[in-house]
């Protein structure tokens, strides 16, 4: 597979660029069970990229893979046009790729404020020392950085909880100061690990919505996973579906619904 | 009328208003808004610059004189702005509810004939195009927050700020013009139209001049001495009079601070940051403000609500007539003042109420308990009887002479005359000018002599002086022996209990009164919580027996009090229901200031008004839920019919 360089304009007016990361042929092993296999896609600058798959399909690892928590035992990715060594996840990060957790990785003692400031630590260069004393550097630092933080809040809708405990909050509302802290980060590519698990319809839409706007105010390019078919055939430009560990289906929405195995694998033979 | 523009020094229009701030206050705080995380700041003459690049704007964009230009959004200076724009080039304002869904949105558009609309954000903005194939004339939108409209079609949509930043391009080639049509503003052109929410009926646009609402500003700021020192919080609707009145008319007549919240959400944080002088609530409010204070005292430790319950006993006692600077002996002051620092003083301030000078309510009655907990602890509450076609102001209580039951004396320079059959009647300069477009109700409301009829019935006490509100009129009924039927009266009794929100009576012209009841959720769910109830819905709480048996004694306990009124006693409540679901305005059972909807409450669920009366004790139903999104959905439930012990009729008794 070659990265596809042209830029090209989408129905509703959104310019998706050429490829910014590539997997090649991923194989992830743990012991004798073989999670992935042999899986290859990439992912556009300014598309949201969706993979889907039944439970136990290998989607969580492969975003694992993307984030640098797994190095994969065979394949490469490719990021930016060049190719990524085996890293630690915090390199990953400095390289502009942040996360939200399926199961809500949080701070849950600290104000949402505090949580979605933690965001921001890697535009944080003043010193230990500086710090603590509060002076100069570290002040004017935090200013600024507050600032940043505070467009996010008002983006996201959050000012009524910005001084709340996050232990206090609705899981709905847990989910989206995630999405805040990994926005904080000003990512270009945001992974979302189930942006949508365990939320009612009407959260679903908010969730959708706030998706879709990072991606169309920011130019965010967006990676992520997903359960729910119908969400993700309305937000994503381009799906990937995997089932047992494989690819079994890639392209647009359309494209991917009226595939085969796409459909075997979901509404299967063993299931009802 | 007498009044000159004399009284007023030659300021005819809030434009000229705004003038003489931007000179006189030019310094001064106009506008606050909260937005992120910082209070920003327009003084009168950024906010004087504000105005005119956008008066400017819109002229370029061929706005003309006589246009109707609405507004559809929350409270933010922008939209403030844009009503003294609108007023600056010759057009007219017509604030129209954010929350309104889209066909009561359509027909006040096409109503009026709006051929612009200056929204906020891409909700609004959604809901105008899809309205728009219907309005023939509209012509262009502005919006304030760009946020995902970056790729609609901007051919008739534009950035608030752009049409600013053309108004400023273009200023050598509109300023005359700007000039000239603000000269010819005057006490008679129109300074606003607001529509009415209609209990009734589809609403009613109700054009007020410059006179209406200078005059009623002026008046209503010197009978409460306000400021331009004075702060208030923007942060009900702006389609309705009250904040016309108070954010744009007082605030320009006085030149005090309008502060905008961050969010709907926010309010409370914002209220208390804010720490307004002068502030206006619906009774709903208070009463949710006074049910989470005492939701959070049963939580806090032993000490604080002992002390909390002592000092409060306190205040019932001896604070309200400190407050109405009546004689209090000494002992009391002395323990009232440690009081204040201990526990009145505090809770004040996390209300927000710190610095509160002179607080009204009006819209609804108030519960007499909530009332005089707000007083007691010295905040100045009022309340005030008015109505959009008043410009507010009919009646106020002045300091020193309030009380629950009544709505006070008439407000300066307003005339009040009783019907033979209770019905309200005013004149003042703040009569509105005409129904726009639709003469036959002006003339049905308003006489040759400028008398309008209010819709409400009530009697001026004797002894004192001061209204009092029974019922609206056309509400008020004869049960079938002939005996009056007042449901209001009953239902704010029964609306005082802090797990009731809302309950319907019915008995017209029947031989008994049965009553359909909501229980609030914050409340009933707190003590559910607390007695380790555990619920899913608010349909399974309002069904569960608990939850009747508490609601049945407080419809017994009403039942009592009303029968102490011999006039009343007829309207006792036999039977009674608790809802399956919330009253809500989407599904047109309220309005959007959330008045009840009786007619329709009537017809929707008229299958459980007759099981009511034939004496059945359950009943299945269904019942057509519209999401805030407009779609629809239905809801089943089985629901309980109960009866309530009845004081027997004290004229019945002596007739047997």
């Amino acid at each position: 597979m070659n990265a596809q360089a042209e830029s090209y304009v989408t129905d509703d007016g959104r310019t998706i660029g050429p490829t910014v990361m590539e997997m090649k042929n991923i194989t992830l092993r743990f012991g004798g069970v073989k999670a992935i296999t042999d899986i290859s896609f990439d992912i556009r600058e300014g598309e949201i990229r969706a993979i889907i798959g039944p439970n136990g399909a290998g989607k969580s690892s492969m975003l694992n893979v993307i984030s640098g928590f797994y190095v994969p035992q065979e394949g490469e990715v490719w990021y930016k046009g060049k190719k990524r060594p085996p890293m630690k996840p915090y390199q990953v990060a400095q390289q502009g790729i942040a996360r939200t957790f399926q199961n809500i990785a949080l701070f849950e003692g600290m104000t949402v404020l505090d949580n979605v400031m933690t965001g921001r630590i890697r535009q944080m260069q003043s010193g230990l020392f500086s710090q603590a004393l509060w002076k100069g550097k570290a002040e004017k630092e935090e200013v600024a950085n507050r600032e940043q933080v505070e467009k996010i809040i008002d983006f996201l809708e959050i000012q009524h909880i910005r001084k709340t405990p996050v232990g206090r909050l609705p899981y709905g509302l847990k989910k989206r100061v995630e999405l805040a802290r990994a926005l904080a980060a000003e990512p270009s590519i945001l992974l979302l690990d189930e942006p949508m698990a365990g939320m009612n319809v009407e959260e679903k839409e908010d969730m959708s919505r706030f998706i879709l706007d990072v991606n169309d105010e920011f130019g965010t390019t967006i990676a992520l996973i997903e359960h729910d078919m119908g969400v993700v055939m309305d937000l994503s430009d381009r799906v990937v579906v995997m089932d047992y560990g494989k690819k079994i289906g890639d392209g647009t929405p359309d494209e991917v619904r009226n595939n085969q195995d796409v459909i075997d694998a979901y509404l299967g033979v063993a299931h009802d | 009328m007498a009044q000159s523009s004399q009284a007023t020094g030659g300021l005819e229009s809030i434009p000229a208003l705004l003038q003489r701030n931007a000179t006189l206050y030019a310094n001064k705080d106009a506008y606050r808004e909260k937005e992120f995380g910082i209070w920003q700041r327009w003084t009168w003459a950024d906010t004087e610059k504000e105005i005119e690049a956008l008066a400017l704007g819109l002229i370029n964009l061929g706005v003309s004189e006589g246009d109707f230009v609405a507004i559809i959004g929350r409270n933010r200076p922008y939209f403030y702005w844009s009503m003294v724009a609108i007023q600056s080039v010759g057009a007219v304002p017509v604030p129209v509810y954010q929350d309104s869904a889209a066909e009561e949105m359509e027909y006040i558009l096409s109503h009026c004939g709006a051929q612009y609309a200056i929204v906020e954000d891409q909700e609004q903005v959604d809901k105008v195009i899809d309205i728009q194939e219907h309005l023939h004339q509209f012509k262009h939108m502005i919006y304030i927050d760009q946020r995902g409209l970056r790729k609609y079609d901007h051919h008739a949509l534009h950035r608030f700020v752009d049409i600013q930043e053309q108004g400023r391009a273009a200023y050598y080639e509109w300023i005359d013009d700007l000039k000239a049509r603000r000269e010819k503003l005057n006490y008679d052109s129109t300074c606003v139209m607001l529509y009415t929410s209609g209990t009734t009926g589809k609403p009613k646009g109700v054009v007020l001049s410059n006179r209406n609402v200078i005059e009623s500003a002026k008046n209503s700021s010197d009978f409460d001495n306000l400021n331009a020192g004075d702060e208030i919080l923007a942060y009900l609707p702006m389609a309705w009079v009250g904040d016309f009145i108070f954010s744009v008319g007082q605030a320009y007549w006085t030149g005090f601070c309008v502060n905008c919240p961050e969010s709907a959400d926010t309010m409370m944080t914002d209220l208390r940051e804010i720490g307004p002088t002068y502030y206006f609530a619906p009774p709903r409010v208070f009463e949710t403000q006074l049910t989470s204070v005492m939701i959070r005292m049963e939580d806090a430790g032993k000490f604080k609500r002992k002390m909390f319950h002592h000092y409060m006993a306190h205040a019932k006692k001896v604070g309200g007539d400190i407050l109405d600077g009546k004689p209090v002996g000494f002992m009391d002051r002395l323990k009232y003042k440690i009081g204040d620092f201990l526990v009145y003083g505090p809770l004040k301030d996390t209300l927000g109420f710190g610095r509160v000078r002179v607080g009204y309510t009006a819209g609804e009655a108030i519960g007499p308990e909530i009332f005089e907990f707000y007083r007691s602890l010295g905040i100045n509450l009022k309340q005030l009887y008015g109505q959009t076609e008043a410009t507010v102001f009919i009646t106020v209580q002045p300091d020193g002479e309030v009380r629950a039951d009544t709505v006070g004396v008439p407000a300066p320079d307003v005339e009040i005359k009783i019907a033979d059959n209770g019905e309200i009647f005013y004149r003042s300069p703040g009569v509105f000018v005409e129904y726009y477009n639709n003469p036959e109700s002006t003339a049905s409301t308003k006489d040759a002599e400028g008398w309008v009829a209010t819709g409400d019935a009530g009697f001026f006490e004797e002894k004192s002086g001061h209204l009092r509100i029974i019922d609206r009129a056309k509400d008020v009924g004869k049960m079938a022996d002939g005996s009056m039927f007042a449901p209001k009266y009953v239902e704010n009794k029964l609306k005082f209990y802090p797990d009731i929100l809302e309950a319907v009576l019915f008995g017209n012209g029947k031989d008994r009164c049965v009553a359909f009841i909501n229980i609030d959720l914050s409340a009933v769910g707190n003590w559910a919580e607390r007695n380790n109830i555990a619920y899913a819905s608010y349909q399974e709480l309002a069904g569960h027996p608990k939850v009747l048996e508490s609601i049945q004694e407080h419809v017994e306990a009403v039942n009592k009090s009303v029968a102490e009124d011999p006039m009343l006693a007829g309207c006792q409540i036999h039977r009674f229901l608790v809802l399956h679901k919330e009253l809500d305005a989407d599904d047109g059972e309220m309005t959007r200031t959330r008045k009840v909807r009786r007619v329709i409450v009537a017809e929707k669920f008229k299958d459980l008004i007759d099981a009511l009366y034939d004496g059945s004790t359950t009943i299945s139903t269904t019942t057509e839920v519209t999401y805030e999104d407009g779609r629809k959905g239905s809801i089943s439930a089985t629901l309980e019919l109960r009866d309530a012990k009845v004081v027997p009729v004290a004229s019945k008794v002596a007739a047997e």
